[in-house]
């Protein structure tokens, strides 16, 4: 399989404080890789680093064979990487439509074009001339993905997919996780409910103050003791 | 007050108001979308103005003339003035604290005026409407009422059209909007903010280097004249809600009116009536009348 992203050494700062020790991470192509941890282990600052937020940072990120180690967020996304932040990050005063099609880009042969993503939301179809303000957090979550796969990725970053959401909400979108992957777009997954991500996913890594500590199968490190003694459950 | 009379004062009014929403755009988008608070918007203005009246000999000697050829050419400077001042000197400032935003730009406003006095020296000009545009129209008996600022407004409602045209049926327009809620975002999906702004603020440069510029025929040309409209453009920002387009527009008129009457009606009081009815806006609404995007 060819390697997606190939993390090594990646070392992050926040001011002062250290976040994460030289972290290693490959991620190959049509995989999904879980990313866990308790809270405050560096998750979130491990994919924001990958995208370019964390200014002070080291190591190197390869992405499709070309070097991104200092690459902005813009940049990384035109390289073919979608990130959907904690929170959704969807722009309330846009409309569903608008929020869609602000950074579309134009699809390959089997991409995915706005029909297909109302396809795969019926949700959004109603709400297309809504505010996205006023969208539930499920429907914006839906948005906040539906306008990632728009800008034609070949690697999604999703941070808390389904922090807060209806069990059936919650329900629907591992299954538009699932599709994604199917379509051969690699995913980096971080969610609270860990079971559930390695249903999900092929491959996880565990995260511990900054540092890998456990990685292999989903199916492995289900049955792994050391899982629970790590995610503190 | 006579219907003739009546008519002349709002169509004064409408033109005044008009006016002052292309150069409070710029100001409100650079504030609300930009985080910037730009002292020195009043200087493009007043080099709009200057514009008017020194590039019309040198379109005439090298263009072979013409009214809206010097328009031209003065928002094509006024573009590139900028993107060369956005990336010298306002790329800086996004970032930074209210204050030292406020330092710089009245920095700014000093070394405009310097520069004008060097270039154009501290007479005041005057700046003559296009021939085919300085004529009257008649209303009602005896009063007439002059082409070009009927023409102004005109070209006011084009631009303001085509304004809202931009913000909501274009990308770019999305982004705009986008990009004065959550900057991060905007990157995440692969947008460079940077160049977004840069954008931005030569946008709103070019419109109030073209509102000076139109207004040089009406207003005569002086040392100064940006810093009054620059202060009554802070009052459009505020009524209307910073970084809110169509608020400036209402907030804009509003301003003409309660401005152009006052003068009129209430002519002991007209300095501050216009400062009245900015208080009484922020009592109800303290946020201004709308919100950004």
């Amino acid at each position: 399989m060819d390697v997606v992203l190939d993390a090594r050494g990646v070392h992050a700062w926040y001011g002062a404080s250290h976040i994460l020790h030289g972290v290693d991470l490959v991620v190959r192509r049509g995989e999904s890789v879980g990313l866990m941890g308790r809270n405050g282990m560096g998750k979130s600052t491990l994919i924001r680093t990958l995208m370019g937020h964390v200014a002070r940072r080291e190591g190197t990120v390869q992405y499709l064979g070309a070097d991104l180690s200092r690459a902005s967020a813009h940049e990384m996304s035109r390289r073919g990487v979608a990130y959907v932040p904690e929170g959704r990050g969807v722009i309330p005063n846009l409309t569903v439509r608008e929020n869609l099609l602000m950074a579309a880009r134009a699809p390959q042969m089997d991409g995915w074009t706005l029909e297909r993503v109302l396809a795969t939301f019926p949700r959004l179809t109603e709400r297309l001339h809504q505010p996205a303000g006023l969208l539930s957090g499920g429907e914006q979550q839906m948005l906040a993905i539906g306008r990632a796969l728009l800008t034609q990725p070949q690697l999604m970053l999703l941070d808390e997919a389904t922090e807060g959401l209806a069990p059936l909400v919650v329900a629907e979108i591992w299954r538009v996780i699932d599709e994604i992957r199917k379509d051969g777009i690699a995913c980096l997954i971080v969610d609270r409910n860990y079971r559930r991500v390695l249903a999900h996913v092929n491959r996880a890594v565990v995260l511990q103050k900054g540092e890998i500590v456990l990685e292999g199968d989903a199916a492995v490190l289900c049955a792994d003791a050391r899982l629970t003694a790590f995610l503190g459950v | 007050m006579t219907t003739a009379t009546f008519l002349i004062q709002y169509l004064n009014a409408l033109q005044y108001g008009l006016l002052l929403f292309l150069v409070a755009s710029g100001l409100t988008l650079i504030f609300g979308i930009m985080g910037v608070i730009n002292l020195a918007h009043g200087s493009f203005y007043m080099t709009g103005a200057y514009m008017a009246y020194a590039l019309a000999p040198w379109v005439e000697g090298h263009l072979g003339g013409g009214f809206f050829v010097t328009l031209a050419v003065g928002v094509i400077l006024a573009v590139a003035l900028g993107y060369v001042l956005e990336w010298a000197f306002f790329s800086y400032l996004h970032e930074r604290e209210h204050l030292q935003q406020v330092l710089m730009t009245y920095g700014l406003i000093l070394v405009f005026e310097e520069l004008r006095s060097l270039i154009v020296g501290d007479d005041v000009h005057g700046v003559k409407a296009p021939e085919w545009l300085a004529g009257s129209i008649p209303l009602g008996d005896v009063m007439t009422y002059p082409v070009y600022r009927l023409f102004m407004s005109g070209v006011c409602i084009v631009l303001a059209l085509a304004m809202y045209w931009l913000f909501r049926h274009t990308r770019l327009g999305m982004r705009i909007r986008a990009g004065s809620t959550n900057r991060e975002m905007v990157q995440n999906l692969g947008i460079d903010v940077s160049r977004l702004y840069r954008v931005v603020f030569a946008g709103g440069v070019a419109l109030a280097v073209f509102a000076g510029m139109l207004a040089a025929p009406v207003s005569s040309v002086y040392p100064g004249m940006g810093n009054q409209v620059l202060i009554v453009c802070f009052v459009v920002v505020v009524i209307g809600g910073i970084g809110s387009i169509r608020g400036a527009l209402l907030a804009s008129l509003l301003i003409g009116v309660v401005d152009t009457f006052g003068k009129v009606l209430l002519p002991q009081a007209a300095g501050v009536l216009v400062y009245v009815l900015m208080a009484l806006i922020l009592l109800w609404k303290p946020g201004g009348l709308f919100k950004a995007g």
